[in-house]
């Protein structure tokens, strides 16, 4: 489908339309702050938020949710299988969304996460004000070209709205919308570009390529120790993360006692007990182990898998830490300087 | 996006306790059947998720040998919720079982014609159980085959009654030692790692199997570095808390690798320098 504009108007008469037809989520003011909610009412879509307090990965990946049901007969699955829109997804986000993707399918594919996804509809939008910490233009997150149905760029007289998939159009089918010009597409393509550069509130000396190379030589670094002295260990920058997915598993039984639900919740590798096996055995006792492991994920290990590097530059975990030690670029620039 | 139809991946299977019978004070021994009638269909050294509803799943290493067909065996140490749970599951109740998960032992491949030394600590013995059975129920396809065992106390040796037809068998030297002995125990007195000079070992034609507490494979393989052992020949199994068993949760990951996918068994040569293996 070719690009076509809207005025901001008829951006939110199509908005509520969407609301009128489907499950949607949308970016919205929580305080002086921003959040994905679902969305009642198009007056309260903020497309112009800097970033969302939570990444949009809640949607795929609920803070808690049921696994598997059980009762006296065995265990049941419980696949929740509801279509829904996400709306105003940032790039950063919409490039996080794409790894989950990848990492959800790799070898065993994880059901509950994957039929989510094949559920949703993301239109993203093209950053408007950039949050105080934000990375994402040094790491080439800062404007996607893929990983998500529409793409909404807010230009000086109104919304491009750029569909890529199936389900994209079916939602312009309700579009009162002409055809963007070759000016509008000129503006869009300057705004990606200038946000390449608004988006480096903090500046990766290294290319994102030396990254792996550097923590490969890394390990014994005095960094790890130096920054996690003043960890709380208390996953802040976990549970912000839109790349971070682990996450724990439990049982809750009934009143009756004899049935209950297995759900799983997200966990964090800084939380102390993470790699503690039975006998009170913590694999990564150490604060700075901690610490190494959730960078060398992001930088190393992940990358080995997704060859992508797993740290999408929103800077949330920058904000999020009280302790300021959560800090991908610190970190990568130090260990690539001192790799060289 | 194929995300196998409805059923989730985390869905166990239904399966009965046919046995659940005290081994020591801490150890119980169980008996499982697949209530569809399958075998669980494991090699030696991979794990299961077993579930007792209601308060949750843990990995547990498979003691019996598939060579032995129809149900599986698996020996439970009392450690936490869901392990203190199974001890008190009565013989007939209903559990649920997600599996096999993980890597196994060699023994089709670098394992075959080779003379193997296993090197069991404590409840170490548990997993090595599955390939030392297979080994022996496929006897004329390895060469010499010695069993190093080592527990605590002599209150603490597991399947006393396997261990005693081991001795007994020509064509299997089983040492044993015990940390600290009692009364009645007229073997070996000291650390595991006491036993390994007392056995000779071809180090060009033998494949290591090694399970035991985590601090107890460094020291092990110091010791068979003096012989010198090759570790391209070495296997370790080693323990992290493989929550869901399908690579995803995070829990047991060692660095880059995970436990429940690219192990729990590893050729030692594989993880030398994987900093937080050993």
């Amino acid at each position: 489908m070719s690009i076509q504009k809207i005025s901001e108007e008829g951006l939110k008469t199509w908005v509520a339309g969407l609301i009128e037809k489907s499950a949607v989520y949308g970016i919205q003011a929580k305080g002086d702050k921003f959040d994905f909610a679902p969305l009642d009412d198009a007056q309260k879509l903020r497309l112009d938020y800097d970033v969302s307090n939570i990444p949009p990965k809640k949607y795929f990946q609920p803070a808690g949710e049921e696994l598997v049901r059980f009762d006296e007969q065995g265990f049941k699955s419980v696949v929740d299988a509801e279509p829904f829109i996400l709306l105003g997804v940032h790039p950063y986000d919409v490039a996080a969304i794409a790894q989950m993707d990848k990492l959800f399918a790799l070898g065993n594919k994880d059901t509950h996460y994957l039929t989510r996804r094949q559920n949703a509809t993301i239109i993203a939008c093209d950053v408007q004000n950039a949050s105080k910490n934000v990375f994402a233009g040094c790491l080439g997150f800062a404007a996607v070209d893929k990983g998500f149905d529409i793409l909404l760029t807010k230009i000086s007289d109104g919304y491009l709205v750029d569909s890529r998939t199936e389900k994209g159009n079916e939602l312009c089918r309700s579009l009162a919308a002409a055809a963007a010009s070759e000016k509008d597409l000129a503006e869009r393509a300057e705004i990606q570009q200038r946000n390449k550069e608004l988006l480096q509130k903090h500046a990766l000396k290294a290319d994102p390529q030396q990254i792996a190379a550097g923590l490969e030589k890394g390990y014994d670094n005095p960094i790890w120790e130096e920054k996690a002295a003043l960890c709380f260990s208390c996953g802040s920058c976990n549970l912000v993360c839109p790349t971070c997915y682990c996450f724990d598993v439990q049982d809750d039984m009934n009143w009756d006692m004899k049935s209950g639900v297995r759900s799983r919740s997200w966990d964090g590798c800084m939380l102390e007990n993470f790699a503690t096996v039975a006998g009170d055995h913590n694999f990564r006792k150490n604060k700075a182990d901690r610490y190494r492991h959730r960078y060398y994920r992001k930088g190393l290990y992940v990358p080995q898998k997704i060859d992508e590097i797993s740290c999408v530059g929103c800077g949330r975990c920058i904000t999020a830490c009280v302790s300021h030690i959560a800090h991908p670029v610190e970190v990568f620039n130090r260990i690539t300087e001192d790799a060289r | 996006m194929s995300n196998n139809g409805n059923k989730s991946i985390y869905l166990p299977e239904n399966a009965t306790v046919l046995k659940n019978r005290p081994m020591t004070r801490t150890e119980a021994y169980f008996e499982f059947k697949l209530d569809s009638g399958s075998e669980l269909g494991h090699m030696p050294g991979q794990f299961a998720e077993i579930s007792v509803p209601g308060i949750g799943e843990a990995p547990i290493s498979v003691s019996s040998s598939p060579t032995a067909g129809g149900s599986f065996e698996m020996v439970v140490r009392k450690a936490g919720n869901v392990t203190a749970a199974l001890h008190a599951v009565a013989e007939g109740q209903k559990i649920g079982v997600r599996g096999p998960f993980g890597t196994s032992f060699p023994v089709e491949t670098e394992m075959k014609g080779k003379d193997i030394l296993f090197i069991c600590g404590g409840i170490g013995l548990v997993p090595l159980r599955s390939a030392i059975n297979y080994v022996l129920d496929k006897r004329g396809n390895y060469g010499n085959v010695t069993i190093l065992s080592g527990t605590k106390t002599p209150a603490e040796r597991l399947f006393t009654d396997e261990l005693e037809k081991w001795q007994e068998r020509q064509d299997v030297t089983l040492l044993e030692s015990v940390d600290t002995a009692d009364e009645g125990w007229k073997g070996n007195t000291g650390v595991i790692t006491t036993l390994i000079p007392k056995v000779t070992i071809d180090p060009a034609n033998t494949v290591t199997l090694i399970c035991g507490p985590p601090i107890m494979y460094k020291f092990v393989l110091l010791e068979l570095m003096k012989i010198p052992v090759d570790f391209q020949n070495v296997y370790v199994s080693l323990e992290r808390h493989m929550k869901c068993g399908v690579g995803k949760c995070g829990h047991c990951q060692i660095n880059g690798l995970y436990a429940c996918q690219d192990g729990p068994v590893f050729r030692y040569a594989d993880i030398a320098k994987v900093r937080e293996a050993i």
